[in-house]
């Protein structure tokens, strides 16, 4: 199912959340199951089912990440089950020091200061990670699909960082 | 603009007749029942003008006494008389009983080791005990409003797993009430207080009731409530404040072992305390034993420093759940206190402290709930066909399949926004194999024994094909109750493969069965005659919803089309005239199948029109 069709946006990687917002509400008013209470069991469970679509396709169109992906499966690339691994050398060794980062944390003298440092430098690489690939996915080149595919598996571990960071900061606060 | 809809033609049969809805706010403590009259919710008194009823049920030799008068037998004949049944919902034996306060009542495990208590009346089971709580309730509503309920909703904590929800719907529906929505209570807590109509921006709802703590962060839109993250516990509440004090109370006065009147006497004063504690700085505690009285004092500050750690642990959750809705506090523009056990001085001052802003109590927290319900219901059964307003309830605890090893494969995470579908694929392992099985579980955790199970089910029927040749896709569905429905499908052969769900929690179907008949006491012609009386109820509601949907979108159909529709109503209404059970069920199913392409074309046309609309606002 295309989500860019179902909300009636343009299928670009920028999008206008405020836009999507507004559409994933008034498309709600039109299928939430709350709105067919006293309906016949044919339209409730329609009901259930195009609400269920409604969601998902927000929680995908909403989540910068997400919506990456689903362009490029709209494209024929399928990352959401993929097992392949990265194989750029320097990234997966930024990838360790940062691990080491987020394990050295409990023995500091000055946690929060350290926890903060590294939100800065995640939300630096990040934000150049996502540079790259709004430019790649502007791109109709099938190659450039793949390597916006990369960048997405980049962004991809450094979400996971930033749940871990995240918990971290809560065990600390606890 | 609502006059014209109300004068629309084929909305509804009788457009001007109110129809009958309350909401019930099923409470570990209290429970209340409110409706909307004249366009303003407010709770139902009973004959004595008491709002609240205690949720306490005693079963005597041959009568069971519900409420105040239940609560009246608590400290003589604790071992009949229930309290805080709320807590045994959707939970196993062994649960129950791993808390820390032992249990007054004679428990045995039913099949699926439910918790199940015998008393005077025989074995009776949570969902039957929490339905003679509903009974009095629906009772007052149906005498105070003159008339048959056409529907319910009832709350449950935002944190309530599927086996906790299935648990309260089975207990209406033992009543033979019709649940309209099950509505979670800190959702109802913001509708009471009217937040849709006059704030945009973030919210943060705090309830803490006797048994349950939920945290929800909420964010409105012109009428849309839309969840972003709930969290809790379903084991914390007043209660365990109660406990800690009755702890304290047995260390002061040398009590090791109170047998069970002593205990729940201790328990009632405990209670006592806690509240006169709200505004006095300090109170007198005294149980008689023997005839000899015991005292103590207990100040403000003795009480913070005992339940301080649970305080604490509630500010924690509401972090988290900040983090997980991706707000900050600065970002909520107000704070709704719910339930009883947020007039403790100590949770007000730490929620206040914790969301730098004057948490909203003019609602009596004991009220709000059963007040947005009603609202809710008066909604939900039609009466306000111009209501704008829309709840989007979230999921609060991830839902998973057991994998090798005993490892959990998340399906839907928590916080994500239901209704919500997940398919999943599946291949067979063996050659030839025809059947798999499956164990559906619920929570956070990696390990399967970490986590609550919901049910076991096994699929039958698969297509005998070569070890990894069948790709069987089971479907997730979970409705906006928050309840789980699983369906599986063979792809290549598209064998629909059958499906048997063995709730880990629920109820087996012979307990149904058995509660079923226990519930009208006189077997067969009863049952007959409900059943009878319940078809041609769901025949009159098929009818009159199909002739307000051929109203109002009857365009979309062709002549031909629309006679084929208006003769199979036609024929529903003759037979349910008659008094034959399995044709009219048979009429309803045979017109179902018919709207299934009418339905369909209904659907995409309203998701047409709220697009169109949009995009003429946005030229």
């Amino acid at each position: 199912m295309n989500y860019f069709e179902l909300f009636n946006l343009e299928p670009a990687f920028d999008i206008d959340t405020a836009l999507l917002a507004e559409r994933y509400r008034e498309l709600q008013r039109a299928v939430h199951p709350d709105k067919f209470a006293n309906d016949t069991e044919q339209q409730k469970l329609l009901s259930v089912q195009r609400t269920s679509q409604v969601n998902d396709g927000y929680q995908t169109l909403k989540n910068p990440l997400r919506r990456a992906e689903h362009m490029l499966s709209l494209r024929g690339i399928e990352l959401s089950h993929e097992t392949t691994t990265l194989k750029d050398g320097a990234f997966l060794m930024q990838q360790m020091e940062w691990r080491e980062a987020l394990e050295d944390i409990q023995h500091s003298q000055e946690p929060q200061d350290l926890i903060n440092e590294l939100y800065d430098s995640f939300g630096e690489f990040e934000a150049s990670l996502s540079n790259k690939l709004t430019l790649l996915l502007a791109s109709t080149d099938q190659a450039d699909a793949l390597l916006a595919a990369d960048q997405i598996r980049k962004l991809k571990f450094m979400a996971k960082l930033q749940d871990e960071l995240a918990r971290i900061e809560d065990g600390l606060l606890d | 603009m609502a006059l014209l809809q109300i004068a629309e033609p084929g909305q509804s049969a009788a457009p001007h007749q109110h129809r009958l809805a309350v909401g019930i706010d099923l409470g570990t403590t209290n429970s209340l029942v409110a409706t909307v009259r004249s366009g303003l919710a407010s709770t139902l008194a009973d004959e004595a003008g008491r709002h609240s009823l205690p949720s306490v049920v005693h079963y005597g030799k041959d009568t069971v006494q519900v409420g105040y008068e239940a609560q009246a037998k608590s400290a003589l004949d604790p071992q009949n008389t229930i309290v805080s049944v709320k807590r045994f919902m959707g939970r196993s034996l062994a649960d129950v009983q791993s808390g820390v306060h032992k249990l007054p009542y004679a428990l045995h495990a039913s099949e699926n080791g439910l918790p199940v208590f015998s008393t005077p009346m025989g074995a009776v089971n949570p969902v039957q005990v929490s339905a003679e709580i509903l009974k009095p309730l629906i009772a007052r509503s149906q005498a105070t409003l003159g008339g048959e309920l056409q529907g319910v909703v009832i709350t449950v904590p935002a944190y309530f797993d599927d086996a906790q929800r299935q648990g309260t719907k089975d207990a209406a529906e033992l009543l033979g009430v019709k649940v309209l929505r099950l509505l979670n209570e800190p959702t109802a807590a913001a509708i009471a207080y009217g937040l849709d109509s006059k704030q945009e921006g973030v919210i943060a709802i705090y309830d803490l009731g006797g048994g349950t703590f939920d945290i929800s962060v909420l964010r409105l839109n012109r009428g849309v409530f839309e969840v972003l993250a709930t969290g809790g516990d379903s084991a914390l509440g007043g209660d365990d404040f109660d406990h800690l004090l009755v702890s304290h109370l047995q260390q002061v006065w040398n009590i090791s072992e109170p047998n069970n009147q002593l205990a729940r006497q201790l328990l009632i004063e405990a209670r006592r305390v806690k509240e006169a504690l709200t505004d006095n700085d300090s109170i007198e505690a005294t149980v008689v034993i023997d005839a000899k009285p015991l005292t103590t004092t207990v100040d403000k500050s003795l009480f913070n420093d005992l339940i301080g750690a649970l305080v604490k642990k509630t500010i924690s959750s509401c972090r988290r759940t900040l983090r997980d809705a991706g707000v900050g506090v600065d970002d909520v523009i107000e704070t709704v206190m719910v339930g009883g056990s947020t007039r403790v001085p100590l949770v007000r001052e730490q929620v206040e402290a914790f969301f730098k802003k004057t948490p909203l109590t003019s609602i009596d927290p004991d009220r709000v709930v059963a007040i947005g319900a009603a609202i809710q219901a008066d909604i939900l059964v039609g009466n306000k066909p111009e209501s704008d307003l829309l709840l989007l309830d979230v999921i609060p605890l991830s839902l998973g399949v057991e994998t090798m090893g005993g490892l959990v494969e998340k399906v839907v995470t928590r916080n994500t926004t239901i209704p919500v579908a997940r398919a999943q694929e599946f291949t067979t392992f063996k050659d030839g194999q025809t059947a798999m099985a499956f164990h559906v579980v619920q929570g956070e955790r990696e390990l399967v024994e970490d986590c609550r199970s919901l049910a076991r089910f096994t699929l039958h029927g698969i297509p005998a094909m070569a070890a990894g040749a069948a790709h069987i896709r089971v479907t997730f569905q979970v409705d906006a109750d928050g309840l789980l429905s699983v369906t599986a499908m063979e792809k290549s052969t598209e064998v629909k493969t059958t499906i048997q769900v063995k709730p880990s929690f629920g109820l087996s179907d012979t307990e149904i069965a058995t509660m079923l008949k226990d519930s009208m006491k006189h077997a067969k012609e009863d049952i007959t005659r409900r059943m009878l009386a319940e078809q041609k109820v769901e025949a009159a509601r098929v009818i009159e919803s199909l002739n307000a949907a051929l109203g109002k979108d009857g365009d979309l159909l062709d002549a031909q089309e629309r006679k084929q529709l208006t003769d199979a109503i036609a024929l529903l209404d003759m037979t349910a005239q008659q008094d034959d059970v399995d044709a009219i069920e048979k009429a309803i199913a045979n017109l179902d199948e018919q709207t299934q392409d009418f339905a369909s074309r209904r659907m995409d046309n309203s998701i047409r029109a709220a697009l169109k609309g949009q995009s003429v606002d946005n030229i």
